[in-house]
């Protein structure tokens, strides 16, 4: 069954009984006519792609195409391990899965853009650390990748993911929804609570320009996707332990898209203002 | 418009950095290389807007000439490109135009040229999410996302010929999805662009190719 807003998806799963995941499995099947195991043989596929990539980037040293960042993701998982961090462990791995992604992505690696290539850290960095954290299996992971799908869709359908429309908020602020719904779920939050956590975590990132320093993917995208994987894992927290965002999903998504388009267009991606055009990008835009 | 699938969000799976600069970009080249008959031997690409101020950074160049390859946007030669084109015989060259600003910021002309010496012009815009349209073929304004199987063909401006295209369709029990037609003028040269939900069997093409009325039948497939 299909659905086009997050309150038509509560009541499909309220009728079914059903988490979203499962919801946005049912829609995926009846959308494309492909069979149940081929559309989750595909996002496993596609979770194994993020966690090649994340694991590789942590590993060692990756420079990026257009030089600004390499390295990155190395240096945190290092002193990570040491023990002794302000954030706390799950965190500093989640962080250092996030930014590893972004120097895959910067390098011309194979990513998954999820929603897009510059937010593509955030879904792989929140989901590693945890599954690691909790041991959950491959397949709860896929079924978990399929609700941050359901909340992706809602936001691309109903507002945007594109930085060039809506800024870093549509991106890294919708991967973040993404992500802090799918945690929820599974950790066994209800369906209300999953978009909850998701609107949430648009609040949150409410107004997040996007100003990507000489136009490329690089900076300050990299750490902007540590910020919503460790956003993602407080607002599921903050679902799961009973606390209801005030504003329900369907209106934040709303509100997203209307300050997106208010943001003014030097800072949806053209590079012509915020951290691109400080003094620093500016002389290094002119090596 | 298309429905929003689970794997456009939780996806492409691909080579990095940029969904709009590289994977789009890629599939710009791909659709361009489609078609053309034969082996391309040159290209020669012109970007404007964002695409000109950051193609390097973004391997948009490298991905171009992926595509014009064959290579899909998950494919890790991409970055290798240029070495490719090397082994494949491909000649290139990259300009920029930043003055026209009439054109949406990641715009593409390319020309690709076979080994006849036959040029074919395509531009395409990259429309973000790894997605992108075509608006230009040769002379003519067409729109075309290449989501679906695609069949474009040249023909002569002159009554029956669309019929006769639809029938040999229908015959193979072929759904149309989305079908235009464009023409540069009255009686001349025409452009009928058929979407199909399904696939379009090599036959059904053929037979297509077989009125006198038509000049060309190609077929696109990513």
């Amino acid at each position: 069954m299909n659905f086009s807003n997050g309150e038509a998806l509560l009541n499909l799963c309220q009728q079914d009984n059903l988490p979203i995941s499962e919801e946005m499995i049912r829609r995926e099947v009846e959308l494309t006519g492909k069979g149940r195991d081929a559309v989750k043989k595909q996002m496993a596929y596609s979770y194994t792609v993020m966690k090649t990539a994340a694991q590789r980037a942590v590993k060692g040293e990756i420079r990026s195409m257009g030089g600004l960042i390499g390295g990155e993701s190395h240096l945190l998982w290092k002193y990570n391990s040491k023990g002794r961090t302000v954030s706390g462990n799950l965190t500093g791995r989640a962080a250092a899965y996030a930014i590893g992604m972004l120097e895959v992505n910067a390098s011309m690696g194979l990513i998954v853009a999820a929603p897009t290539a510059g937010s593509s850290g955030v879904i792989p960095g929140a989901f590693l650390a945890v599954q690691e954290e909790y041991g959950f299996s491959e397949e709860q992971m896929t079924a978990a990748l399929f609700n941050a799908g359901a909340v992706g869709y809602l936001i691309t359908r109903n507002a945007t993911v594109a930085g060039a429309e809506g800024g870093c908020q549509a991106e890294v602020g919708a991967a973040s929804a993404m992500a802090a719904s799918a945690l929820t779920e599974l950790m066994g939050g209800s369906p209300e609570q999953c978009l909850s956590a998701a609107a949430c975590a648009l609040a949150n990132l409410l107004g997040l320009v996007c100003d990507p320093v000489g136009g490329l993917v690089e900076t300050p995208c990299q750490t902007r996707n540590a910020i919503g994987a460790s956003n993602a894992l407080l607002c599921a927290d903050m679902a799961l332990c009973g606390i209801n965002h005030l504003i329900p999903f369907d209106e934040m998504v709303d509100v997203m898209y209307r300050v997106g388009r208010s943001i003014p267009s030097e800072l949806r991606e053209t590079a012509l203002s915020g951290c691109a055009a400080s003094p620093t990008a500016c002389r290094l835009c002119h090596r | 418009m298309k429905e929003i699938s689970v794997f456009d969000v939780i996806g492409p799976v691909m080579i990095g950095p940029s969904s709009s600069h590289t994977a789009g970009a890629l599939k710009i080249a791909l659709l361009a290389g489609k078609l053309v008959s034969g082996k391309i031997v040159r290209a020669d690409f012109i970007l404007y807007g964002s695409f000109a101020k950051t193609y390097h950074g973004h391997g948009t160049d490298r991905a171009l000439i992926a595509g014009t390859l064959g290579f899909g946007a998950a494919d890790v030669r991409i970055r290798d490109s240029f070495d490719w084109a090397k082994k494949y015989g491909l000649a290139y060259s990259f300009h920029t135009n930043e003055t026209d600003r009439d054109v949406h910021p990641n715009t593409v002309d390319i020309t690709l040229e076979n080994e006849n010496g036959v040029k074919t012009f395509v531009r395409g815009v990259s429309v973000g999410g790894g997605n992108c349209r075509i608006e230009k073929i040769d002379g003519i304004s067409v729109d075309l996302t290449g989501d679906y199987t695609t069949l474009l063909i040249r023909q002569h401006d002159t009554a029956g010929v669309v019929a006769y295209i639809t029938s040999c369709l229908s015959d193979k029990g072929v759904n149309i999805a989305f079908m235009r037609l464009y023409r540069e003028s009255r009686g001349q040269t025409a452009y009928t662009v058929i979407e199909t939900d399904g696939d379009i069997p090599n036959d059904a093409v053929e037979k297509i190719r077989l009125n006198p009325e038509i000049q060309s039948a190609m077929l696109v497939k990513i």
